[in-house]
């Protein structure tokens, strides 16, 4: 049995795309609707990355920045999940790619000019594969909190960006993973952009100590789910479009 | 009650956010020396097979302004329409892209091999194209599009013929501009606004 077309996407479970509270979006949002097909085989195959793409301390943002000199100042982590398809099969090397601001909320971007330091030892960004049984990890500290000008007063919650690659073009995905029980989450209005309330609580990675070490570093979870693909029962049949 | 059936739904997406080169390019974003080799530098390696072209735009949001922070990434199959990882593709195209916007001109540019087309496991014909997923800040899900060619033949292609309003076919087609140059800007909402797909 091969492989057939990619579920289409379900945009319920997806942020809106136009939403004021998130000023930004209102003129970036756009206003016609998509024009919905079955996938291709330009969105079934894509990039793959492996091992040899990837250096020693990739997954380690603890200290990735100074190449294992010294270490990141913050609150160390463990994050892992896995990364499975819709139909719930883990998807194997799926390339994770993550960034985020130091323990004080400041980014390592030429654009960031937010009061709070950089960290010399850290620089926020890594990237994993995921293995044969799709889970992943990596190490860092916690991200704090920073200010972004929308409305008056907003604050994001503490996050990491995620962008994930499985191997079809068409399941790219770039999403935010929250820590759980943050008071901010629930003012964040990028977070609100979510609408379904069980879909923005799966952003929320709950705290694992099975995976914490002890006298080391606490673990959160994040599973992350990308598009699956149809199987091709009757391959004979030329599949409309 | 009936049966349950076991399907989970996909992550909901969040914005890339103004800081996504720090992830993905982390030269641009001021970090040169993050990694030992950032991805998708270039879709072709020497000795590519095919025209090599430039593709140079803007993208532009509904009040007309040009977008400084968006990343593009590209895919795109081989002069002879195979992709890459497919069985006879080019070894040297790899066919993926990562681009962002020159501070300066607020233009991206995309140095690539003209694809060729595509034929579908049915018989049909993709004219040949380059697929395009763009994020940014304020863009709350990545959006999908493609690039046509207006010196390629594109009358047979399943998603051009699929577009109702054909004056808006031409917001997916790059315009020659003499030695390989392409002109393919990318509107993000408002008159002129880019065909966006969901496939
Ligand atoms: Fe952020």
């Amino acid at each position: 049995m091969s492989q057939g077309r990619l579920i289409p996407r379900d945009r319920s479970a997806h942020p809106v795309a136009y939403d004021p509270q998130y000023k930004t979006s209102v003129t970036r949002s756009p206003s016609l609707p998509l024009l919905s097909l079955e996938s291709t085989p330009t969105e079934e195959t894509g990039p793959r990355f492996g091992h040899s793409d990837l250096g020693a301390l990739d997954h380690d943002l603890i200290r990735n920045w100074t190449k294992g000199k010294a270490e990141a100042i913050g609150e160390r982590i463990l994050v892992h999940g896995r990364v499975t398809d819709e139909t719930g099969r883990g998807i194997p090397g799926a390339l994770v790619e993550v960034w985020q601001a130091n323990a004080g909320g400041r980014y390592r971007h030429k654009k960031d000019g937010y009061l709070a330091p950089l960290d010399p030892n850290f620089g926020g960004a890594g990237r994993c594969l995921s293995d044969e049984s799709g889970a992943y990890a990596f190490f860092t500290i916690k991200p704090g909190a920073y200010p972004w000008p929308n409305r008056g007063n907003d604050w994001r919650p503490a996050h990491i960006h995620f962008a994930l690659s499985g191997p079809c073009f068409g399941q790219r995905l770039i999403t935010q993973m929250y820590f759980e029980g943050d008071p901010l989450i629930h003012r964040c209005p990028i977070a609100a952009t979510v609408k379904d309330r069980g879909q923005l609580d799966s952003l929320m990675a709950p705290l694992d100590m099975s995976q914490a070490r002890p006298l080391d570093h606490l673990a959160y979870r994040f599973d992350i789910v990308l598009r699956g693909r149809r199987q091709a029962w009757f391959e004979n049949r030329p599949e409309g479009m | 009650m009936v049966q349950k059936l076991t399907q989970w739904r996909e992550t909901p997406s969040q914005t890339a956010g103004p800081y996504v080169h720090l992830g993905l390019m982390p030269t641009w974003a001021g970090n040169a020396g993050a990694y030992e080799k950032e991805l998708g530098q270039s879709p072709i390696a020497e000795g590519a097979k095919g025209e090599v072209i430039e593709i140079a735009g803007q993208v532009l949001d509904g009040t007309g302004w040009p977008l400084r922070d968006a990343l593009i990434e590209s895919w795109q199959a081989d002069a002879a329409g195979r992709f890459p990882g497919t069985e006879g593709a080019d070894p040297a195209v790899s066919g993926f892209c990562r681009f962002a916007i020159d501070p300066e001109s607020a233009e991206f540019t995309l140095r690539t091999v003209k694809p060729g087309a595509v034929s579908l496991p049915d018989g049909r014909v993709q004219s040949p194209h380059i697929a395009l997923w763009i994020v940014a800040r304020g863009i709350n899900m990545g959006l999908q599009t493609r690039i046509y060619f207006e010196d390629a033949d594109r009358d047979a292609d399943p998603v051009l013929s699929r577009i109702e309003q054909r004056d808006r076919v031409e917001t997916l087609i790059a315009k020659p501009q003499g030695d390989g140059r392409y002109r393919f800007d990318i509107r993000l909402q408002g008159p002129g606004e880019t065909v966006f797909l969901d496939m």
